[in-house]
């Protein structure tokens, strides 16, 4: 990880503007805006979906009409007008590809600019990459080592068509289609997203991972993504963000289900880096995200999350610790900048015995922004010796932003023990100082103790991230002093 | 090297400095000493270029430069070194990896390359033998739970690593136990040359037995107002400072 902070940091730092605020040009098939039971059904239709997927969206869809957006959240935001949003849109050069040749270059160039081209994808050792263009799956790498170990890693609209039996039995599971208003708007609508299921006792001998990025003007973008972990195997997962900047708000609704059954483990990694709105805190997108996981007997879940993009964040991964003996852990870094607003944290929700639970989260803010941590530790009756330790850092750089702390404990069993630790400091010019006066200049000082405050968590990021989760702190935060 | 010429700077519209003059030759060790509140400090942070003072007459060259348009970090580049009174913790960061910044920024800054990582933990491996680090030492963060005397080495570490031609020692000497000041001055005194310099700040008379002055000077009331040699500093230690001000009245 030290090889970052000497390199070619500098050259990031030199670009001022969202680095990575280009349009792609191709050309898109568009549904009109609006959204009825007809473009529910014309989604699923269009997707060549079964009649029980299609039924399950229109429950969805029933039942998120009699619902209201949720406003305890501690962020203030224009409510987006759901009648003003195109639910579907896929490139129109649509074959599947077999080779990445097939591949519409621009789409490719697109993927460049963003420094995750798939040519380097692939000499990368051990990363599968389905993306994400819009919301359709245009490429997959990868496949066939994985399918050799019987691992399926596809889009959620395919293992609906070849795998429906896995789908119908796991989807809804976790995240029901009621669960919260932006939960049953994405089960009604939902465009695509992933699917991976590792079969019983395997270990997938690569870090998976997709690549999102919302495109389209006005187009939600509403993923899916369902990953089951078969007894005893393991599997990481990334998922990584980058959108165009424009001035429209982008609404983001995205869920995501993790099954782990009994002596499995999950471990998911995000580096969500979406427009958060230029300096005066015009456009940016707004990202509602539901994230939960299950864990049978013995099973583990990882959340690690790097959270710089979005005006917006609204966001919660959390595990259900069911089975005896599972953990949950949740590793999470927010950073907000000039008007940026984040709610964001965890539940854990301890069901079994022995269960346990780590939390460590840090808040980073800046500018005008707001940062809060939300976080729920609820221990039911039935969770003997449950566990818990949370630590909440807030890092404030400057006078304007501010930094909030909602944790909830809600304990129901005697023997369980919870620790929560919490501290807020600020980045000093005395700290600055001491860097200049050893020659480090301040965009430089403000990277290093912003690293040293993170680390802990970056430290749980797959090395790869880990080195692009540091770039993304340097740019959100450029500028930000002095 | 150093030429401080009629300098008055202050913050806030109240003065601090109010003319001070003071030439520091390569190889020489100067001392300042003086009574609380004299502007002992303030004068070694104006001179590491803090922005929160504000120079108002009068110029500071070193080796000829003027470094009142340069940033600290520039001043840092051209060879400035402050050991802080009260070092900042920086958590997360490793003293090894704040060094290696400091070094390649630095060397940057000068047009080099970064130093090959062979050469640096070469570096670091003699200096702190040479200062008696052990190396944990060097894997925790940066002045994190330091005591008063770890801290101090610490300070001293970076600038045997930075190898400055200037470097300001501001009450290095205080928290420190007996043997740490001795393995801090000693280290001091390996690190001279005929090529640098050093400012010792003190209160007291006893760093001054184990880092050995060329030259003293007492600031008072922002005034270089007696300089001497060492013996100054055994005078002022039994005297205290009184008599210097019933002599100026």
């Amino acid at each position: 990880m030290g090889k970052f902070t000497e390199d070619d940091l500098k050259k990031e730092l030199e670009t001022k503007e969202y680095e990575y605020g280009f349009y792609t040009d191709i050309e898109s098939e568009t549904f009109p805006v609006g959204l009825n039971e007809s473009i529910v059904r014309a989604i699923s239709e269009k997707k060549e979906e079964p009649e029980w997927m299609t039924q399950w969206r229109l429950e969805a869809f029933k039942v998120w009409q009699a619902m209201q957006e949720p406003e305890w959240a501690n962020v203030h935001y224009e409510k987006p007008d759901f009648q003003n949003i195109s639910y579907y849109s896929a490139p129109s050069k649509k074959p599947k590809y077999d080779s990445i040749d097939e591949v519409d270059p621009e789409l490719l160039d697109t993927f460049n600019r963003l420094g995750i081209s798939l040519d380097e994808q692939k000499k990368l050792a051990g990363v599968a990459v389905d993306i994400v263009m819009d919301s359709v799956s245009v490429a997959t790498t990868f496949k066939d080592t994985l399918a050799k170990k019987g691992i399926i890693f596809c889009s959620i609209s395919e293992a609906i068509r070849e795998y429906p039996e896995l789908v119908q039995k796991h989807l809804g599971t976790v995240v029901p289609q009621k669960d919260n208003y932006y939960a049953a708007l994405n089960s009604a609508v939902f465009s695509d997203g992933s699917f991976c299921y590792i079969p019983k006792g395997v270990r997938c001998p690569m870090e998976l991972s997709t690549y999102f990025r919302i495109n389209q003007a006005g187009t939600g973008q509403f993923e899916r993504t369902l990953v089951i972990a078969d007894q005893d195997s393991y599997v990481s997962y990334l998922e990584g963000c980058t959108a165009p900047s424009r001035d429209e708000n982008q609404l983001h609704a995205a869920v995501v289900e993790l099954i782990a059954l009994d002596g499995a483990e999950i471990k998911y990694s995000t580096v969500q880096n979406w427009f958060p709105g230029d300096k005066n805190g015009k456009g940016g997108v707004y990202n509602f995200v539901t994230k939960r996981g299950l864990c049978e007997t013995r099973a583990k879940i990882s959340w690690t999350q790097v959270e710089t993009g979005s005006a917006v964040t609204w966001k919660y991964p959390s595990c259900i610790l069911k089975g005896d003996h599972s953990i949950g852990e949740f590793y999470s870094i927010a950073v907000t900048n000039n008007f940026q607003q984040a709610d964001t944290g965890t539940k854990m929700v301890h069901l079994g015995k022995n269960t346990r639970s780590t939390i460590i989260s840090k808040g980073i803010s800046a500018g005008h922004s707001q940062n809060s941590y939300r976080g729920l530790v609820k221990i039911s009756p039935r969770a003997t010796n449950a566990r818990n330790f949370s630590q909440c850092d807030s890092l404030l750089m400057g006078n304007l932003c501010g930094a909030h702390t909602f944790p909830y404990i809600e304990v129901e069993n005697k023997t369980a023990k919870i620790e929560h630790e919490a501290t807020t400091s600020k980045i000093g010019e005395d700290q600055i100082f001491y860097c200049n006066q050893r020659g480090i200049e301040t965009e430089k000082a403000i990277a290093l103790i912003v690293n040293g405050f993170s680390k802990e968590v970056l430290n749980k990021l797959p090395m790869e991230f880990a080195v692009e989760a540091q770039k993304l702190l340097e740019i959100s935060l450029e500028g930000s002093v002095g | 090297m150093l030429n401080i010429k009629n300098l008055h700077a202050g913050v806030d519209q109240k003065n601090i400095l109010k003319g001070i003059n003071l030439e520091v030759n390569p190889g020489e060790i100067h001392a300042i000493m003086g009574p609380n509140g004299a502007g002992k400090s303030t004068f070694a942070s104006i001179i590491a270029g803090k922005e929160d003072f504000e120079v108002t007459q009068g110029s500071i060259l070193l080796e000829g430069e003027d470094l009142s348009d340069l940033s600290p970090e520039e001043r840092a580049h051209k060879g400035v070194f402050l050991s802080f009174q009260y070092p900042v913790e920086i958590p997360g960061v490793t003293v090894t990896n704040f060094i290696k910044t400091a070094i390649n920024q630095t060397r940057k800054a000068q047009g080099l390359e970064d130093m090959p990582a062979g050469e640096m933990l070469q570096k670091i491996k003699t200096v702190s033998e040479m200062l008696d680090i052990d190396r944990k030492f060097l894997s925790r963060s940066l002045n994190e739970g330091f005591s008063g005397g770890e801290k101090k080495r610490n300070e001293i570490f970076q600038m045997a690593m930075l190898d400055p031609k200037l470097a300001i020692l501001d009450e290095t000497d205080s928290g420190l136990d007996i043997d740490a000041l001795r393995i801090v001055a000693s280290g001091v005194n390996k690190l001279r040359n005929e090529k640098n310099a050093v400012i010792v700040i003190t209160h007291y008379q006893r760093l001054l037995d184990h880092i050995v002055p060329d030259f003293v000077h007492v600031l008072m009331d922002g005034k270089i107002v007696k300089s001497g040699t060492k013996e100054l500093a055994y005078e002022l230690e039994e005297k205290g400072y009184d008599w210097i001000k019933e002599a100026l009245k």
